[in-house]
């Protein structure tokens, strides 16, 4: 590599993290540490019913007795589950119905994130938007406009208070309470998150979206998002995060559940943008989040899209259950990685009902240090006649030190199904770069251009309003990784 | 406009280009001949400044200013283009894209706000004509599945888009039919002004039928070893390179 590449890669090392402010505000934090005293005042606090702090309960029996996973190809972070706080709220009055009473500094905080809470201001309502700092909801836009179709759009624990039964019927109906130790913990000490119910028939009006923002010291988000598309339903759901550049691990372990009824559609994006640590992989937030779908009734579809360029670690697989006859699921990834990061991603496909399809879409960018996986299983079952996948799985690698790695799973128990699997592996060439700077173009803006080109399948899947977010958010990322 | 003074440059520790010559004035047209390996792209590439290509001695100015000090972008920016021999792929990359960055990026270095999209767009639209440059090759990726022919009118029409004031053209007519030479030739002499200057690399005298040059030179083992005008390329095509390669030995020989 030549001194002028060197030069511009140790710009990008540089390259500050522009999310890393702290926000001031005074905080109801629990003490250190997780019991079963944990879970009951996290439950308390909530006002929850006694059969949900039962569920928690359970999950937490769960959860200490699950050893951590083995099957990564790098090395396992210790997580010292007693040395977190498991919730955090901004001191606050107990339920906010206007922007008015919502904390000054928390407007400012999500204004200079780029978040609109005040609806006159937000883009004519194409979106609405759930603001969740630390461990509670804060805000949710347009409730009233929704609610007039029948769409409810709120914080978790709002659900839990005024829609119980949906909350009992779905939670953990798609990712069990059992199935990892991330999964497990959240179930245990969830504090909030977004919930979404469309009717029968409905399609929802705007994008939804929630915006996840980390600030407290020593905390781990734990937030649950349940998406329910009933029959015939449309919905497309956003999700954003960022958080204050700490030199401490922060620990975010989500899980997300999506049920789409006969003939739904849910349409799940996100730009995933945690705190990255520093050059030398210092600080930064783990990212281990469970997301799974479920095609429950026939001609039912479920689409992921994500484009991931924050956390020290993410380990995310969002998948989809194939039940329904004819159920479609796909998956569009692009994942990032510089510095120190380590990004292992990818989804599980598992059919089930018959015709089913699923499409998987993955593009992997290594730069620096860093390390990016995909790591996708297809599972057809033996009932499963007639069903498709397609897997393309592209590497593309910036420098000498980044490392790019495919683990594709397949176990198929039909003979009528057809997979079809495609990977490659490049590095943006030096040819490709000149060729851009000798019309005139900055290198760096060269290669933003080259990264957006080589991702543009999965951009294009983005709502429009986010893909121009997405395209700049790739282009700054890379900002100095020539070479 | 541009001056080479005893141009050496090497690639991977290896002389290629041995004590260059030669002057440019506005208004010129200069075609550069040659044997295989001898030179010719070598120098296109260093002129536009890949980083590849080690200058270790010599001089080059563009209207009295040290280009060889200048980045790629910036030789670029002052108006340096290069019609590439093979021109790389870049998918995903919107053709119309690409050239409306170019563009202002270049505008941006001259102090000039972005272009207008309808100025753009009636822009697209003209120079496209004059290169007889299909609208839907315009709006697909950056090359990406062109043919050999199409990419190379596609440098055309990104010349026509950037208007350079030296362009080099590496080659351009290899690959290309007798019609879209024709094309490519009367779109390149449209271009030419008194303002302006071109280099036009290639191995047939056919083009400079078309392009004709008021300069003819020679480029043999990093060196400049013949230069006359346009009847030196048609004594070149009867002869072949030996006479010129018995000669310049002889004189190295001296
Ligand atoms: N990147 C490179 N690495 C190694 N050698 C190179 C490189 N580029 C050029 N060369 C060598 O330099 C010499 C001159 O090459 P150049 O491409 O300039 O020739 P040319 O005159 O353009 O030939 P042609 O007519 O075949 O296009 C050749 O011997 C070639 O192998
Ligand atoms: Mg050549």
């Amino acid at each position: 590599m030549s001194t002028k590449d060197n030069e511009l890669l140790k710009e990008l090392t540089l390259e500050e993290y522009k999310y890393g402010f702290t926000t001031d505000i005074e905080m109801d934090i629990a003490p250190i540490g997780l019991t079963e005293d944990t879970v009951r005042m996290i439950s308390a606090k909530k006002n929850e019913p006694e059969w949900l702090l039962e569920w928690r309960l359970k999950a937490l029996r769960h959860f200490l007795q699950m050893d951590m996973p083995t099957w990564q190809n790098f090395d396992h972070p210790a997580v010292s589950f007693q040395d977190i706080s498991y919730y955090a709220a901004p001191k606050a009055k107990p339920k906010l119905n206007s922007l008015d009473e919502v904390d000054p500094e928390l407007l400012s905080t999500f204004a200079k994130l780029g978040i609109p809470l005040d609806e006159q201001k937000v883009l004519a309502g194409v979106v609405a938007v759930d603001a969740v700092f630390d461990s509670v909801s804060v805000k949710t836009t347009f409730r009233e406009k929704l609610k007039e179709q029948g769409v409810i759009f709120c914080s978790f624990g709002e659900a839990v208070q005024e829609h119980p039964e949906l909350v009992k019927q779905y939670l953990g109906s798609v990712v069990p309470q059992t199935d990892n130790i991330y999964a497990a913990l959240n179930s245990a000490v969830f504090s909030d998150g977004s919930f979404v119910y469309i009717p029968k028939g409905v399609r929802c009006p705007m994008e939804l979206s929630t915006y996840f923002r980390i600030n407290a010291e020593n905390t781990g988000q734990f937030e649950r998002t349940l998406i329910i598309a009933d029959e015939g339903a449309y919905v497309s759901y956003l999700e954003g995060c960022t958080a204050p550049m700490r030199d401490e691990n922060q620990l975010h372990a989500a899980v997300v559940e999506l049920i789409a009824l006969k003939d739904a559609e849910i349409k799940y994006s996100t730009v995933q943008n945690w705190y990255p640590g520093d050059k030398d992989g210092k600080g930064g937030i783990y990212n281990f989040v469970t997301k799974r779908g479920i095609c429950k009734g026939d001609n039912s579809k479920i689409s992921w899209t994500q484009v991931e360029t924050g956390s020290a670690i993410t380990w995310k697989y969002p998948g989809v259950i194939l039940k329904g006859d004819n159920s479609v699921g796909e998956f569009y990834s692009v994942a990032l990685t510089r510095n120190r990061q380590v990004a292992d991603t990818g989804t599980k496909m598992i059919h089930l009902g018959k015709n089913t399809k699923s499409k998987i879409i993955s593009k992997g960018i290594s730069a620096g240090h860093s390390h990016n996986s995909y790591r996708g299983l297809v599972k057809i079952a033996a009932g499963a006649e007639n069903s498709r996948n397609f897997t393309q799985c592209d590497s593309l690698l910036i420098g000498d030190r980044c490392g790019a790695h495919t683990f594709p799973y397949i176990e198929n128990r039909n003979k009528s199904a057809k997979l079809e699997h495609e990977a490659t592996t490049s590095k943006i060439g030096e040819d490709q770069l000149f060729y851009l700077t000798q019309r005139g173009i900055d290198p760096e803006k060269a290669v933003g251009l080259i990264v957006n080109g080589y991702a543009k399948e999965v951009l294009n899947q983005l709502p429009m309003e986010f893909a121009v977010e997405a395209q700049k958010l790739l282009a700054i990322s890379l900002e100095g990784s020539v070479g | 406009m541009l001056s080479i003074k005893k141009l050496h440059a090497e690639v991977e520790g290896k002389e290629i280009l041995k004590g260059l010559d030669l002057e440019i004035n506005a208004g010129e047209v200069h075609a550069i001949m040659g044997p295989n390996g001898s030179g010719k792209s070598t120098l296109g590439n260093v002129l536009a400044g890949r980083e590849s290509y080690e200058v270790t001695e010599g001089e080059v100015l563009l209207d009295g200013r040290d280009l060889l000090e200048l980045s790629p972008e910036d030789r670029a920016r002052e108006g340096v283009f290069l019609a590439f021999q093979y021109p790389v792929e870049i998918p995903g990359v919107s053709n119309i894209n690409f050239l409306k960055t170019a563009i202002n990026e270049i505008r941006e270095y001259k102090g000039l706000p972005p272009v207008e999209a309808r100025d753009f767009l009636n822009m697209v639209k003209e120079k496209q004509k004059l290169v007889e440059f299909e609208a839907k090759l315009a709006n697909r990726s950056l090359n990406e599945g062109f043919s050999g022919g199409e990419k190379k009118r596609n440098e055309i029409f990104q010349l026509a888009m950037l208007q350079p004031k030296l362009a080099i053209l590496d080659e351009t007519d290899s690959g290309l039919d007798i019609d879209a030479l024709r094309i490519v030739a009367r779109g390149v002499n449209q271009l030419r002004s008194k303002d302006n200057a071109f280099i036009v690399i290639t191995h047939y005298q056919r083009l400079l039928e078309y392009i004709v040059p008021d300069f003819v030179h020679v480029l043999y083992n990093g060196r400049i070893v013949r230069s006359g005008t346009k009847e030196l390329a048609l004594e070149l095509e009867e002869k072949g390179y030996d006479w010129i390669k018995e000669t310049a030995g002889a004189e190295n020989a001296i």
